[in-house]
């Protein structure tokens, strides 16, 4: 186990394991997204209270999903940054903190563009709504403290320090604003209170987060692998690497 | 202590205690503010300005601003300590105070503390002894002013910690003014709820125990954890430069 540990520390090896990775990583997440998209946008039944309207879930909730659990992720390995030095880590979350940026940003999207028909307004002071575009902020906070910082190493345990301030405040924050909502108006909208869903909607909704989460990992390694080869430019594998794609 | 308890090696000092070198910190800092008093009224002024900037760009009308006199104040508070955050390190980082503070036997967060606690007392403490003056303004009623003021006096210590951090992990960058506020004012956010939240439960009639314990538990936690992370910061910020 502690082999693979060590393993994971070398820039070498993962950019390996990630080139032969990457295409399954692509091609399954893909054709679960297809399969999702699809079945979700075609041939799901429609809701009974919403229409056709509701189908845009196929793509907010994934994304939404995944906004959140990046944030996750990144907490993790800035805890492996700081603990264990390890360079992978903090690659990882250089690497993925614009991902999650985007990826919060649609959710936010795809929630305005949902919430016009339902609720009659692009945007409500809703608690989620509101924790969401929070979390936008903390994504931001990240990548602008990242660029900021000129030094790589400090950079990467700056960062790792404010992800975890972040990670402790989430929950804090997620529980005061779905108070403050609370207090200050009557619930007139739910988003958490839907119809139990039939299985034909969530298994679609289901294969189309399974695929989002392979589609993050393929752009995960994208990315890293990118950042690898900038950072490690230096070392002969990585100049050998470039003049074998050259040739 | 007889002979038999005393340790063997005896563990490596200066021979100051924790809480007289937290004191000489606290104390050193408090020297060095006033004497440049300027730097403590600005805030000050600042967080009357942002309150007169209310009832002029929204509406003087004594219904509005009596419903949305406590979040003003808030707002303007926060701002305030925002700004004040960026001179918590900043000076001893320029003339080498701050390594010599890394440098001591004594736990670091301990006197990031002595040294948060500092600046709360002389921007936060500050605001909320003038908090009553516009809250009389802004038409806010007896009963209300005290509650803010009460939740003021919880919350800005919070203000203050949560930002320690933010100004450690800037410390020593260019515009480090922005960054500072884009990476506090996300955490700065359930202070403002619950501190807003109690004045308008206050005024409604509504009792406030159970928002000022959970703001008297923001400010337990941030007291424990927030020294830790922004000692952690200075060290980053400090082997970065």
């Amino acid at each position: 186990m502690w082999q693979i540990f060590h393993k994971l520390g070398s820039p070498k090896w993962f950019f390996g394991i990630a080139t032969r990775l990457m295409p399954w990583l692509l091609a399954g997440g893909v054709l679960l997204m297809m399969a999702g998209i699809v079945w979700g946008l075609g041939f799901a039944p429609k809701d009974y209270l919403q229409g056709n309207s509701y189908r845009i879930i196929f793509i907010h909730v994934p994304t939404a999903f995944l906004a959140q659990s990046v944030y996750i992720m990144m907490a993790v390995a800035a805890v492996v940054t700081l603990v264990w030095r390890m360079k992978l880590a903090d690659v990882f979350v250089k690497a993925v903190a614009p991902v999650g940026l985007v990826l919060t940003f649609l959710a936010l999207f795809t929630g305005a563009v949902w919430g016009k028909p339902t609720w009659g307004t692009w945007w409500i002071w809703d608690a989620r709504l509101t924790s969401m575009l929070i979390l936008l902020f903390l994504y931001g906070g990240v990548i602008a403290l990242d660029r900021a910082i000129n030094d790589e190493k400090s950079a990467a345990r700056a960062v790792a320090v404010l992800v975890l301030v972040g990670v402790v405040n989430i929950p804090i924050i997620k529980y005061s604003v779905e108070w403050w909502n609370t207090l200050h108006q009557p619930a007139t909208f739910k988003l958490t209170e839907k119809p139990t869903m039939p299985a034909e909607m969530w298994v679609p909704l289901l294969l189309s987060v399974l695929g989002l989460y392979l589609v993050f990992g393929w752009l995960a390694c994208l990315r890293m692998q990118t950042e690898i080869l900038v950072r490690e430019q230096r070392t002969r594998w990585v100049r050998e690497h470039v003049m074998a794609g050259r040739t | 202590m007889n002979a038999e308890t005393r340790p063997l090696i005896k563990p490596l000092s200066s021979g100051v205690g924790n809480m007289a070198s937290m004191k000489a910190v606290f104390s050193r800092d408090m020297k060095v503010a006033f004497r440049q008093r300027q730097d403590l009224l600005n805030p000050l002024l600042f967080f009357v300005m942002v309150v007169t900037l209310f009832p002029l760009g929204v509406s003087p009308e004594v219904s509005f601003l009596r419903e949305a006199g406590a979040g003003i104040l808030w707002v303007a508070a926060l701002l305030s300590v925002l700004l004040s955050l960026d001179h918590l390190f900043r000076h001893d980082f320029d003339d080498g105070t701050l390594e010599q503070l890394v440098l001591q036997p004594q736990p670091l967060f301990l006197l990031v503390l002595a040294k948060t606690l500092a600046h709360w007392t002389l921007t936060g403490l500050p605001l909320v002894l003038l908090a009553p003056v516009l809250g009389v303004m802004v038409h806010l009623e007896g009963n209300s002013i005290a509650v803010l003021c009460l939740t003021l006096l919880i919350g800005t210590p919070v203000l203050s910690l949560i930002g320690s951090i933010g100004a450690a992990l800037t410390l020593g960058l260019r515009s480090a003014g922005v960054l500072l506020s884009l990476l506090i004012i996300p955490l700065y956010i359930p202070v403002l709820i619950f501190g807003t939240g109690t004045v308008a439960a206050a005024t409604e009639g509504a009792p406030v125990a159970a928002y000022l314990a959970l703001l008297g538990a923001f400010l337990v936690l941030a007291i424990t954890l927030a020294p830790f992370a922004a000692s952690a910061a200075l060290r980053i910020s400090l082997s970065n430069s």
